[in-house]
């Protein structure tokens, strides 16, 4: 009887909620099969079946929240249907001794079948080749990793522990210290490994770290709500935060768009404003890759593509998955990528490659009617740009006062990173884009 | 600087307190006439007189109590222990009055009182007169505890332990009695509780006290051949302990592997360990190693003696664990 485990799915998983059971026991199933639903902290897969056979048992119920590597269900013979949840049954424990013991691995046990369930990873999700753990297992580091990788940002499961039972030592840590190893691109980084952001600053009173015990009826967050919440935290806490805001006259960027969607017609998907505002940034961070860097460890660190991850509100919380190389690509492309990763962020069909990374993030709240706001930085990026509604005010146009389309820009930016007069300067060449809207076709 | 042995240096140390403070007197078995079964007291009968240099019945728990008195009446007695293994007969006296009675005074009363003598085994004396007293009695507060190694700092915490107003469980190296080293003429005291670093090193700490001291100088003349630089830490004082010195070494090394004559469990290694643990976790990058006695009443036979005791295989061994090579 083989056993089915909780895949790991992107670097940032410690567990997984089983969300729906797809197969019930005694069902004959087949080799890639999905077997159920399991929500990450990020979004919902498949979890496939990886051996053909008969589900005998399954080993957790549905909703129950499950650490990578613990038994979920077995699969084996029809006559076995039924059976598996007795030897199996200790499915937190289950995978504790195949890591303390790696020769257990080849024992028949239950817990053995751990590492030969692991490609078990569904096909949208592929594992990243992570060191030299089975999934699973736990990840041993000496105190002193643990507390270099914490201060130096270092995602430890991507290092090969070389220490007894695969322990991570300071001497495996040493090419990610000595930058022996290319500048940490911000997707190697665990910072970077959730592109969840925060438009604003939404924390509620359920944000209270401390004081006197909260008060009102508690709620069950979402996985995505609170990797959200942490890592915006942490990037208020550590980063220097601040602010510069302008104004855009958006009259000849509205009619650009009016005038392509025209033209477009039902051919393409239709460009919005927030598509013009990646693109113009983009091609504004070319001409200021001062921007587009990371402040990691006391570095400054140069990304070398711009990458421009998009906030996306969902019910739960927040993502922000990434167009690639944003400067390189048409504004009907980037719609066209847009409106597809927004679809599939709503129906939690992301994969992880698509959200981890990132070098420039834009938070749009335009659809909303906001005046402005504020972002926070979604580290290890060193700015995040904060989209306002595009709004008729009174505007003066040759010492006339006319009615005007105006826009609010406010960036957040790293002060580690950069300075205000950087800043200044980058939001003016947005600012030449979004009202030379001819330049984005050109540039 | 001249140059001199351990026993002339604990020698030199005495005598010249004697000259400075006549309230310095020896008591002991064989002290005087024969001049000490390890010659340490040689001569000084002749010197100071049987007043000051007193030989004794062979009745430990009489004349370390009689001592005791002495040092709360005002003088400051030296005690010689033929061997450690003989102070079982006054462990009473040490620990119910010594390290008491200033406690049980409220502060009123001192008692101003050096024990010393030979420590440790490793020269086929057999079970009953093989121990490493210094857990034991670092168990009792009231007591201060000190290993001297080198003969300056012998001298040097000689002179310490007889201006101290306490109670000085003095543990000397009884195989290094016959080993040189410069020691200062006249008159300075090493401090209790400030630990010394013997060698630099940067990739381990080896840390041990009294003769274990030397055998860590030699592995890390061994570990260097190999590109290994140890730290090597001489703990000097078990009671008052210096944690500081280990735990800065650690910081700065990442490894640690603490060696000890005496038996493993409930020892000074055992609390050198829970130091580290407690103030540098997070400096860890290996557990800490410990070498120590093996558990068994130590063995006569050479072979089997030699087996029981640290060696310095058993320590790089250790080091290398400790630094994953």
């Amino acid at each position: 009887m083989a056993t089915v485990i909780m895949p790991k799915m992107g670097d940032a998983m410690e567990e997984g909620t089983l969300l729906k059971w797809l197969k019930s026991v005694g069902e004959e199933v087949s080799e890639g099969d999905a077997l159920a639903e399991i929500e990450t902290d990020k979004v919902t897969l498949e979890l496939e079946a990886q051996e053909s056979g008969f589900l005998t048992n399954t080993l957790v119920e549905e909703g129950a929240v499950v650490p990578i590597g613990a038994p979920v269900a077995t699969i084996g013979a029809e006559d076995e249907v039924g059976k598996g949840g007795e030897t199996a049954a200790p499915a937190e424990e289950a995978p504790a001794p195949a890591a303390e013991e790696p020769q257990a691995a080849t024992e028949p046990a239950p817990a053995a079948a751990a590492p030969e369930a692991a490609p078990a990873a569904p096909s949208a999700a592929p594992v990243p080749q992570v060191a030299n753990r089975a999934p699973g297992e736990r990840l041993r580091a000496s105190p002193l990793v643990k507390r270099l990788a914490e201060e130096h940002g270092i995602d430890l499961s991507q290092v090969p522990g070389t220490g007894p039972g695969g322990r991570i030592i300071k001497n495996d840590l040493n090419p990610f210290l000595t930058g022996a190893r290319p500048a940490p691109k911000a997707a190697s980084t665990p910072a970077a490994a959730n592109g969840a952001v925060a438009p604003a600053a939404p924390a509620g009173p359920a944000a209270t770290a401390s004081g006197p015990a909260p008060k009102g009826t508690k709620i069950d967050l979402a996985r995505i709500r609170r990797t959200t919440g942490k890592r915006m935290a942490e990037s208020k806490a550590s980063i220097p935060h601040y602010y510069v805001t302008i104004n855009v006259d958006m009259t000849d960027a509205l009619a650009f768009r009016k005038q392509i969607n025209e033209a477009i017609g039902e051919a393409g998907p239709r460009v919005s404003v927030n598509d013009l505002i990646v693109r113009a940034a983009a091609l504004a961070l070319r001409e200021h890759p001062n921007v587009n860097t990371s402040f990691v460890d006391g570095e400054l660190y140069q990304q070398d593509s711009i990458d421009i991850n998009i906030a996306i509100s969902l019910d739960g919380g927040l993502i922000a998955p990434f167009v690639p190389a944003a400067d390189q690509k048409s504004l009907g492309t980037i719609a066209r990528m847009t409106k597809d990763l927004g679809a599939r962020a709503r129906n939690g069909g992301l994969t992880p490659e698509e959200y981890q990374g990132g070098t420039f993030t834009i938070s749009n709240l335009g659809m909303f009617d906001v005046d402005e706001f504020i972002a926070v930085i979604n580290p290890p990026q060193a700015a995040i740009l904060a989209v306002g509604s595009v709004q008729q005010v009174p505007v003066v146009r040759d010492g006339e006062i006319a009615v005007g389309s105006v826009m609010k820009l406010t960036l957040s930016a790293d002060h580690r990173a950069l300075d205000g007069a950087e800043v200044a300067q980058f939001l003016g060449t947005v600012k030449k884009y979004l009202q030379n809207p001819v330049l984005l076709s050109v540039a | 600087m001249p140059v001199k042995t351990y026993r002339d240096a604990l020698r030199a140390a005495m005598a010249e307190e004697m000259e400075r403070d006549e309230r310095v007197v020896l008591l002991g078995e064989d002290i005087g006439l024969y001049g000490g079964t390890h010659l340490v007291t040689n001569g000084l009968i002749d010197q100071f007189g049987p007043r000051r240099v007193l030989d004794t019945p062979i009745a430990e728990n009489g004349f370390t109590g009689a001592a005791i008195g002495m040092a709360m009446a005002g003088l400051r007695p030296i005690v010689e222990m033929m061997t450690w293994n003989f102070s079982f007969q006054a462990a009473d006296q040490i620990i119910q009055n010594a390290a008491k009675l200033r406690y049980f005074s409220g502060g009123q009363v001192h008692v101003p009182l050096v024990i010393r003598g030979p420590n440790g085994g490793g020269v086929q004396l057999s079970a009953q007169h093989t121990h490493s007293l210094e857990g034991f009695y670092g168990h009792f507060p009231g007591l201060k505890v000190v290993s001297p190694v080198t003969p300056e700092d012998v001298k040097g915490m000689m002179l310490a332990a007889i201006r101290d107003p306490d109670p000085v469980i003095f543990l000397e190296a009884g195989a290094l009695y016959g080993t040189k080293g410069e020691v200062p003429d006249g008159d300075y005291v090493v401090e209790f509780g400030k630990a010394r670093i013997a060698r630099e090193g940067t990739d381990i700490t080896l840390i041990a006290y009294g003769r274990q001291v030397n055998m860590l100088l030699r592995v890390a003349d061994t570990l260097s051949q190999e590109n290994i630089s140890a730290e090597v830490i001489d703990l000097r004082t078990i009671r008052p302990f210096d944690s500081e010195t280990i735990i800065e070494s650690v910081k700065k090394t990442h490894r640690a592997v603490v060696v000890q004559e005496q038996w493993r469990w409930f020892s000074v290694g055992s609390e050198v360990c829970a130091i580290i643990q407690e103030r540098a976790f997070d400096e860890l990058d290996a557990p800490v190693e410990r070498v120590s006695g093996a558990e068994v009443p130590a063995p006569y036979a050479r072979n089997l003696e030699v087996a029981a005791f640290p060696s310095e295989q058993l320590i790089v061994d250790a080091a290398k664990r400790a630094l994953y090579v």
